[in-house]
């Protein structure tokens, strides 16, 4: 059950270890800092989630974003309510956002194309206003649902005294704000791949694949297509709750900004930004967001000052001015035109774009040049 | 009675903006078979015309006065807008009416805009699947807006209507009522006005044009018309600069009612695709209808009696309409058979 095909293995290892030892490779882009390791991991698994319901059966789902709220909220409970431990936490926030997604899910499911992607984007809106107004008992609206020092915490207080100040999540001990949440998180992302690889290998991701390629064949086939991808929907979405009771044990607050759609169109960005369909494509496209997001909104004038100091005056001024434009609060600027350029030139993503270069440089072969037949079409 | 009309009514300006938004989503995706993003960045676009509109108007000279002095004993600055300086009175006037002045700027502006995008960039995607047309669209607006931003900063800039107009009508004494029963803002009975105005000339370039009977024939069969030597994607191309002419005015005249941001785009973006795909994917009276409705709905779902049995309705009418009418009816409200009816 837990055998992978050799060269599915070797990827398996590779990103095992890539994953792992994240903390070491990344200091030298200054991005080693636990606060953003958690966050490589957490979208990572989140784009993962994704790939399974837009790569394999190509809907484009735009209301990701509830689940990954979901789940927080979920988390933020069980800390309030039972302990401060993150298993439960995890459990309760997988499970709940698996019940949502059934029910969106099947709802949704009932069309496909563009339709489905407005069903979706409605569903995750309706959460989105709804948590910030009417659902204020259990989301807390606008200030976000948090800790508070009279939570009844049943199981901690079962066994130990309630402390002073706010407990901390932990797991058997380890502070789960730190490393030990990158720790935690890395692991499930692994563990996440890991499934995502069996489950594009198995006859359930073939089945997957072809809704992709041609619903009607399959369909002719005598196959009922419902179940498959509704399947498909709720994994992913237990994907994303899992990554939003993530993002809750790593820092236990959850926000109804988390489910805007704003939100899901930033993990529709990341994914075609990797590479839809590929297995390392969609974690790489969030990676990459994710390092922009902090690292290039952090630049600021004098950061870039300094960066040009080696220029004339005169020209430092206007190329800081010029850069200024793209880093900082303008980094969604660069993120906005990267996009665009992706996928007008590379519409496979980044991994396409590995895979052109390996092609042209090492194996002497022409890259194939890109068909745009019907076969490649989403689901419509 | 009275409160069903005031609601009424006052959904009608939303609905107007909601219906030309729409109208030009659908004109292109009618037409060009695009599914675009982007077009609600040509309406934040158009109420940025206006801004700019308005601030070119009241650049001001600065003049040393010579005798007065500041209350901080330098030379007291005397400002006066160049437009004043150069037409007097009328430069008051102008810069009094620069929002609906500002819709005349927008036309060919807009027209521009559109054209340059079509051009530029979504011509390289008629081929493509319509998933990714939704993603270039969707990064092209999120530049848009990033663009909008380094020009005119994060914050909503107010744009005043002109003094004429600023209060409210009495509506009631129309419907026979006594007087004061109901007002309602004139600029809000303006801009409805404008829409009606705007939906009916587009209505009547497409219906009474020979340029228009051409797109309508391209529209629904767009090789044979390419058969008979007609360059259809000449025509095509200039509806996607009309349908940014229709959402860029539709911009303009909306700021004063919700002061223009960067986000806007992205906030009506979203409500304008649900009344696409309510009112039908390629349907134009589809569009407008569904726009009006949807705006009035909305008004209703806000008033405190529904509310009290509902609670939240207001938030989530649109969506709750849009999701019910996709599942009973999948082609929405006045959509075209077999017009992607999956």
């Amino acid at each position: 059950m837990l055998a992978l095909p050799k060269k599915e293995l070797i990827t398996f290892l590779i990103f095992a270890v890539v994953v792992l030892t994240m903390p070491i490779w990344l200091t030298p882009f200054g991005a080693s800092y636990p606060g953003l390791l958690q966050k490589f991991a957490i979208y990572g698994l989140l784009a993962v989630g994704f790939n399974i319901l837009f790569g394999l059966t190509g809907y484009l789902s735009f209301g990701h974003a509830a689940f990954l709220g979901v789940g927080s909220y979920a988390a933020v409970w069980s800390f309030k309510l039972l302990s401060m431990n993150a298993i439960p936490a995890i459990v309760f926030a997988v499970i709940l956002s698996g019940l949502f997604a059934l029910v969106i899910g099947y709802l949704s499911l009932k069309r496909s194309g563009i339709y489905f992607s407005i069903l979706t984007l409605a569903f995750a809106q309706m959460s989105y206003n709804l948590a910030y107004s009417v659902l204020t008992p259990i989301t807390n609206g606008e200030t976000g649902l948090q800790l508070t020092l009279q939570d009844p915490r049943v199981l901690d207080l079962a066994f130990s005294e309630r402390g002073a100040g706010l407990p901390l999540v932990e797991l058997f001990g380890v502070d789960m704000a730190g490393y030990g949440g990158f720790y935690l998180s890395a692991i499930l992302l692994i563990i996440g791949f890991f499934v995502a690889q069996k489950i594009t290998l198995s006859p359930f991701g073939l089945m997957l694949k072809g809704i992709k390629s041609n619903q009607n064949r399959m369909k002719y086939t005598g196959f009922n297509i419902r179940p498959y991808t509704l399947a498909a929907f709720v994994i992913s979405g237990m994907y994303a709750g899992l990554a939003g009771g993530l993002l809750a044990v790593t820092d236990p607050l959850a926000g109804a900004e988390r489910m805007q759609w704003t939100a899901s169109g930033e993990l529709v960005l990341m994914t075609i930004l990797g590479g839809v369909g590929t297995m390392f494509g969609p974690v790489l496209g969030a990676w990459i967001m994710k390092y922009l997001e902090n690292i290039f909104s952090a630049f600021n004038e004098n950061v870039l000052h300094n960066l040009f100091s080696f220029l004339p005056e005169g020209v430092q001024e206007v190329a800081v001015r010029f850069v200024a434009l793209f880093v900082g609060e303008g980094w969604h600027l660069t993120l906005g035109l990267m996009f665009v350029l992706v996928v007008v030139f590379l519409p496979g993503g980044l991994m396409e774009g590995y895979r052109r270069f390996v092609n042209r440089f090492f194996n002497g072969k022409k890259p194939k040049p890109r068909v745009p037949d019907k076969q490649t079409q989403p689901a419509e | 009675m009275d409160a069903i009309l005031v609601q009424f009514l006052n959904g009608l300006d939303k609905g107007g903006a909601y219906a030309l938004i729409a109208l030009g989503l659908t004109l292109v995706f009618g037409t060009l078979g695009v599914v675009n993003f982007a077009h609600g960045a040509i309406f934040m676009i158009g109420s940025f015309v206006a801004v700019a509109f308005r601030q070119i108007l009241t650049w001001e000279s600065v003049v040393l006065s010579e005798t007065e002095l500041s209350p901080w004993g330098t030379a007291l600055e005397i400002r006066t807008p160049y437009a004043l300086e150069w037409f007097g009175d009328f430069g008051n006037i102008l810069i009094d009416f620069s929002v609906p002045i500002a819709v005349l700027l927008a036309i060919p502006v807009m027209y521009l805009v559109g054209i340059s995008m079509e051009r530029g960039l979504i011509k390289h995607f008629y081929k493509r699947p319509h998933a990714e047309q939704i993603l270039v669209t969707f990064g092209l607006a999120i530049v848009l807006g990033e663009v909008a931003r380094t020009f005119f900063g994060a914050n909503p800039i107010p744009q005043p209507m002109p003094e004429a107009v600023r209060g409210a009508a009495d509506i009631g004494v129309l419907f026979g009522m006594a007087e004061n029963a109901i007002t309602y803002p004139w600029w809000r009975l303006i801009y409805f006005i404008f829409s009606l105005v705007v939906i009916g000339a587009v209505f009547a370039f497409l219906r009474f044009t020979t340029f228009g009977l051409v797109v309508r024939a391209g529209m629904s069969d767009r090789e044979t018309v390419e058969l008979l030597g007609i360059n259809i994607d000449r025509r095509f191309t200039i509806m996607f600069g009309l349908a940014a002419v229709v959402a860029g005015v539709a911009g303009v005249m909306y700021t004063p009612l919700l002061p223009p941001t960067y986000s806007l785009g992205m906030d009506f973006l979203v409500l304008s695709f649900v009344v696409v795909v309510v009112g039908g994917m390629g349907s134009l009276p589809g569009a407008v209808a569904a726009g009006f409705l949807l705006g009035i709905l909305q008004s209703f779902a806000a008033m405190t009696e529904v509310k009290e049995i509902f609670p939240g309705i207001d938030q989530v009418i649109i969506y709750l309409v849009a999701v019910v009418i996709l599942l009973v009816r999948p082609r929405g409200l006045f959509g075209r058979k077999g017009v992607m009816e999956t």
